[in-house]
């Protein structure tokens, strides 16, 4: 985001990478273990919940697997907006961010409407082990996903007060690499915690 | 400040004008300067370890004598746990941080860190975290599960003590992980042409490998973290067995971030000794490339030895065996860096200043904490010796002995570079015995106390168990310890009455922090450098006959480089520092640093403290983002 | 260069403090008497750890006199001297010694490692043949112990036969636990039940075994033994909160005829006070048969053979059993003596003799300390 700034200066670098990209890559890798960490904690606590409900008691498969579908459109979007600012057209970058944006707003508006729904069935964030991990885990990807969504929104106005330019296609690239990383994240949730069946 | 930007006269900025104070209050605030931010972190983390210090004396005194009554259990359980959380997180992470960012731009030849205002939000996010942490002490209770706040003690126990230790290491977390990906993306991309990664400095590989080491271990313990504070607060059930919950669960969270942990906290010294032993011996680092590759690997290793610190938790024979190997395994690069120092010595011409005698004794004890490590990794003599005193003295001869008198060593030998000021020797040779003498005598007889049978974190003990006498002299230890740390504060101070006479190589150093005035300018290098070996400076001052034969190179000689620029530059920079671009300064990361303990206290105690921090965070970062580039 | 003077007497000075460090190390083997020790194995489970311990430990010596000479001895050798002016040749390494000082110390630690590995499996291992079994119940902060099949429940002082290996069973209990513990451990979960309530803690008998973790939620099982009659002391050593330093315990190791006549008298109702007496006031204050606002002792203690108000037996629930409380020398986490002095303070209010303690105060008159005290010294 801190564009126009000494960081993201196009000097030469000893690896030839952007700092702002490494800087990037390296958060992402770091942010592997923090995912890596709660999917774990859904893993070994899968089946041990001594109360219901449980997973098969509220999932609906189909309507995640739309949302999950949602999601990953918006990573086609994403690579369109990078797209179109390396070409320089702003106006059309500016629709795709726009749409990939309101994709993630729909994906996470579908969250919410999940967890209200299972809410209402009766698992809350401290019912047993699995609205414990479960809750935590999609918790902390839907905010992943809304600060993506926050970027992406500030790419859009900032490109509508000249702070994006077309020559700005790095801001972009690493809103898109962080984009990315959300959705792949998101798949590797989808298999573990709904595709996997627990056996309880 | 040659660059700090004029601002556009009323236009374009208004209330986002970069501030340009360039002394006095508000400059140390909006800085972003990597040398007075490295500064900062300095002198927080020495005034934490003051702190830290007087919570270890008034352990020492409850425990100087059975039965002792100076402290209640209740008040006992939140100096220990502060005294570990504050040395570890408020003291040694932060006084390496100080190193790396005053040093990390200096000895690789760059200007500034790859991140300026980042670099400084690190710095009020880790302030923020370490007086939040202690701010409990007034509002109701500090953190008093330990340092390691094992579950379900941590979750059940009365009393929001630790919640400040989950937000506070949340926060200080933030400001590290921040920091690792700023000072490693500096490391990696900001090096001056000519400086190849086997170019680099040792301490800027260990800086390396602990930005790495940070990269990977604090996401671990930000979810643990995380758990803790959701059952406390929101009722979830990570560590509940009651709801069939595993509290074991947090201690391999815990200690894979902490094992690690130790590695971040000893590697920076590793990395100031073998700095400090070849400027001393006037020899190279012997086995450059198998101190480096060690460091690597003892950084590698490091995440694969976490439950040795769970030999009696009951994971099994299998866990037990496996990790008791590992432990064995990490001993051996650990041993070829001390050979390697060693080898440093041999045949030098040893000069025994403070920085080098700091050194000498981190071999030197660390050696100790090193051989007793090995015997905790015969598992079934660390079924006696876990949770001991034997313990206790282990870890604080890596972590007082080795990474302590290794950060002194630091401070003694760059204090002329940061403050143009030498310390004087005379009073730093009174600080360095008095405090080996003390360390010695205060943790040497923890290893007796704890094979005699002294547990850990237990607030008093009865005269039957027979531990009075060494405990006696372990608390004398410990006040000459304080003695030391006195007097280093008195040199330090005294250091300030003295003219500002230090010359920009006062040791005959071989790096390139030393190729600048002391202190440096603003903008550290006038031009950057051109490099073309290990040791830079040296080869800059010294040249090899035939034979072997080490001679003075002619000012000016072959393989000097100009140290005045003159007209054009390389790389697009101004000469002689007028017109080198450099950072502006900013009101943001404050800022949004700010809002952390906000956000802190709002998940104590209300949520609309909460809400309000959000908000002065999320300022602090559109601030950030929109404000004028400084020119 | 203003190079500071160097001054001979320093690496003289620096030998002098290592000798120090040495000299403090090698005063273990000369320290004063310690009853909690280590390194005087009583049994042949703490002797195995020993035997692994001196061996690594005397090694542990060897390496650092060779290394901490060899510093020594390069810092005084290659000190500088008065005048010198030449630069050492700058020596790089020396690629044979790197290998050599990698290959040597992983050698020595392979000839730590099988030892060592062996140890682990040795320890791990439940004894065949003739043993007792033992259910080893951390509470904050005393501690219960169980013999399954006895129907012998006590606390604070663990009896054992000498020469047969004990395996104990470990789990931790909260204040709600009612003392029933399966045979074979303390698995029994219920759903928010209260078994697992409590918080980790540590069963340490230095002279008789090395410690092992109490973890709510799971079984953790440590074989000790005796090799001769005494009492060894022993204490919680996983931090467990405000009082984790009043939660020890003994372990008294008997004859097996002496432990045998200990069974039977721990399995027989306690003893019913004269009627009349003291003690049979601070009976009635106890099971609150004295009426509407006493009975507070049978909302956590059982006594064996004791009967409530409404004349049911009174069952334990959380608190240890008291049934023959005076066959214990020490009550509470083994900090205080049992006589009645020490009752008489703990009763009149707990948390302040014992921080933290879950027994609370009850506002008792000082006549119905007394009564009661009165009573409790007849559970012999």
């Amino acid at each position: 985001m801190a564009v126009h700034t000494f960081e993201s200066e196009h000097e030469a670098t000893s690896t030839g990478l952007p700092n702002t990209k490494l800087a990037m890559w390296l958060f992402l890798a770091s942010d592997c273990l923090l995912f890596g960490a709660l999917i774990s904690s859904y893993v070994l606590y899968r089946g041990s919940s001594l109360v219901g409900p449980y997973p098969e008691d509220v999932f609906d498969i189909p309507y995640t697997s739309v949302s999950s579908f949602v999601l990953l459109a918006s990573s086609l979007t994403m690579v369109l907006a990078l797209a179109a600012i390396q070409r320089a057209e702003i106006g059309r970058m500016r629709v795709w961010l726009l749409a990939t944006a309101l994709l993630g707003m729909t994906f996470v508006g579908g969250q919410v409407y999940e967890f209200t729904t299972f809410y209402r069935e009766g698992l809350a964030l401290s019912t047993n082990l699995f609205g414990t991990t479960f809750y935590v885990l999609t918790g902390f990807h839907g905010t992943h996903v809304g600060v993506g969504i926050l970027m992406l929104l500030s790419l859009v106005s900032m490109s509508f007060t000249g702070r994006i330019t077309p020559r700005d296609t790095m801001a972009v690239e690493l809103v898109g690499l962080y984009w990315h990383f959300v959705d792949i994240v998101w798949i590797v949730i989808f298999t573990v915690v709904y595709l996997i069946p627990t056996g309880k | 400040m040659a660059s700090v930007s004029v601002p556009a006269e009323g236009g374009r900025g208004g209330l986002l004008r970069r501030p340009t104070a360039t002394t006095g209050f508000w400059s140390w605030i909006t800085t972003v300067d990597h040398k007075r931010i490295g500064i900062l972190y300095g002198i927080t983390a020495f005034a934490f370890f003051l702190i830290g210090g007087i919570e270890a004396l008034f352990i020492r005194l409850q425990l100087a004598q059975p039965n002792g009554t100076i402290l209640s259990a209740s008040t006992y359980n939140e100096f220990f746990t502060m005294h570990g959380v504050t040395m570890i997180f408020l003291v040694v992470m932060p006084l390496s941080a100080a190193f790396f960012n005053y040093f990390i731009p200096l000895q690789i030849g760059a200007r500034d860190v790859a991140f300026p205002r980042l670099n400084a939000f690190t710095y009020w996010a880790f302030l923020a975290g370490g007086l939040f942490i202690y701010s409990g002490f007034f509002l109701g209770g500090a953190p008093n599960g330990g340092w390691f706040g094992y579950a379900p003690l941590s979750t059940v126990e009365p009393g929001n003590n630790m919640l400040f230790y989950a937000l506070g290491l949340l926060m200080t977390g933030i400001a590290s992980t921040a920091s690792a990906m700023n000072l490693a993306v500096t490391i990696i991309n900001m090096r001056a042409p000519g400086m190849t990664m086997f170019r680099m400095p040792v301490f800027m590989w260990m800086a390396l490998v602990v930005q790495l080491l940070l990269a990977f271990a604090l996401p671990i313990i930000t979810v643990g973290l995380f758990q803790m504070l959701f059952d406390r607060r929101f009722g979830t059930h990570f560590f509940d067995p009651a709801a069939g919950g595993d509290p074991v669960l947090w201690q391999h969270m815990f200690w894979l971030f902490g094992h690690p942990e130790v590695y971040i906290l000893v590697l920076p010294a590793m990395g100031i000794v073998s700095e400090v032993l070849p400027v001393f011996a006037r020899k190279p680092l012997f086995g450059y490339q198998f101190v480096v590759f060690s460091g690597i690997a003892i950084g590698f290793i490091g995440f694969g030895v976490w439950a040795h610190h769970m030999f009696a938790v009951g994971l099994g024979p299998v866990a037990n065996t496996a990790f008791g190997i590992s432990t064995m395994i990490i001993a051996v690069p650990t041993g070829v860096k001390i050979f390697n120092w060693l080898g440093t010595l041999w045949k030098g011409d040893i000069r025994f200043t403070t920085p080098m005698l700091f050194s000498i004794a981190f071999i030197a004890q660390f050696v100790v904490g090193g051989l007793s490590g090995v015997t905790h990794a015969v598992v079934p003599a660390d079924y006696q010796q876990t949770d001991t005193y034997y313990i206790v003295a282990h870890f604080h001869y890596v972590l007082f002995g080795g990474a302590i008198f290794g950060l002194f060593s630091g401070v003694y030998y760059w204090w002329p570079k940061v403050f143009g000021r030498m310390l004087d020797e005379r009073i730093g040779k009174l600080n360095f015995w008095l405090m080996v003498i003390g360390f010695n005598l205060t943790f040497g007889p923890m290893h007796i106390l704890g094979l005699q049978g002294m547990p850990r974190r237990i607030q008093t003990y009865p005269a039957t168990l027979g531990l009075g006498v060494w405990n006696l002299v372990a608390t004398i230890g410990a006040f000459i310890i304080a003695t030391s740390v006195l007097i280093f504060l008195l040199n330090a101070i005294a250091s300030f009455r003295r003219p500002k006479d230090a010359t920009a190589d006062p040791w005959d150093a071989r790096t390139l922090e030393w190729s600048v005035s002391s202190p440096p300018p603003a903008y550290n290098f006038e031009e950057i450098p051109v490099v073309h070996s290990l040791d830079e400076l040296w080869h800059r001052k010294y040249a090899e006959r035939e034979g072997g034969v080490v001679v003075p190179v002619p000012a000016g000689g072959a393989g000097t480089e100009p140290t005045h620029g003159s007209g054009g530059g390389q790389e697009g920079h101004g000469p002689s520092g007028h017109g080198i671009h450099l950072p502006g300064q900013s009101y943001f990361p404050f800022v949004a640093a700010l809002g952390l303990p906000l956000i802190g206290y709002g998940v104590i105690f209300h949520l609309w403290i909460a809400v309000a921090g959000v908000v002065v965070m999320l300022a602090g970062v559109y601030g950030w983002a929109i404000e004028p580039a400084s020119e | 260069m203003p190079l500071p003077r160097p001054r001979r007497t320093l690496p003289r000075t620096l030998v002098g403090a290592v000798a120090l460090i040495a000299l403090v190390i090698l005063a273990a083997a000369c320290a004063p008497h310690a009853t909690q020790d280590t390194l005087k194995p009583a049994g042949p489970y703490a002797q195995k750890i020993d035997n692994l311990f001196r061996p690594v430990f005397w090694l542990a010596v060897g390496v650092f006199v060779v290394v901490e000479g060899l510093l020594m001895y390069l810092a005084v050798r290659y000190r500088h001297r008065k005048g010198r002016r030449e630069i050492p040749p700058q020596v790089h390494g020396n690629q044979r010694l790197e290998i050599a000082w990698t290959i040597v110390p992983a050698i020595i630690l392979v000839g730590v490692a099988i030892p060592t590995i062996s140890g682990i499996y040795a320890l791990a291992a439940k004894p065949s043949g003739q043993i007792l079994e033992v259910n080893v119940i951390g509470h904050q902060w005393w501690w219960e112990f169980d013999y399954p099949g006895l129907d012998v429940t006590t606390a604070n002082v663990l009896h054992i036969p000498v020469g047969e290996p004990v395996y104990a069973s470990l789990c931790a209990a909260g204040l709600g636990y009612h003392g029933q513990v399966a045979p074979n451990g303390c698995q029994e979960q219920s759903a928010y039940g209260n078994v697992g309530d409590d918080v980790i803690h540590s069963f340490w008998v230095p002279e008789l075994a090395g410690k092992q973790d109490v973890v709510p939620g799971r079984t953790n099982h440590l074989v000790l033994e005796a090799d001769r009659p005494g009492t060894y002391t022993g204490q919680c050593a996983e931090f467990c909160g405000l009082s984790h330093a009043y939660m020890r315990f003994k372990v008294v190791a008997q004859t097996p005829s002496e432990f045998d006549a200990w069974v039977r008298e721990q399995q027989a109702n306690a003893a019913v006070p004269a009627k009349g007496s003291l003690a049979a006031q601070g009976q009635d204050l106890f099971s609150g048969v004295a009426g509407p606002g006493t009975g507070w002792c049978i909302a956590c203690h059982a006594v064996q053979g004791l009967k409530d108000a409404n004349g049911n037996p009174v069952v334990q629930n959380g608190g240890p059993n008291l049934t023959h409380l005076m066959s214990r020398d020490c009550f509470a986490g083994c900090i205080f003596a049992m006589n009645q002095a020490d009752l008489e303070r703990w009763l009149k209010d707990p948390p302040a003799v014992k921080p933290g303690s879950w027994m609370p105060s009850y506002g008792l008159s000082d006549q119905q300390v007394r009564a009661l005290v009165a009573y409790l010294m007849t559970l012999k």
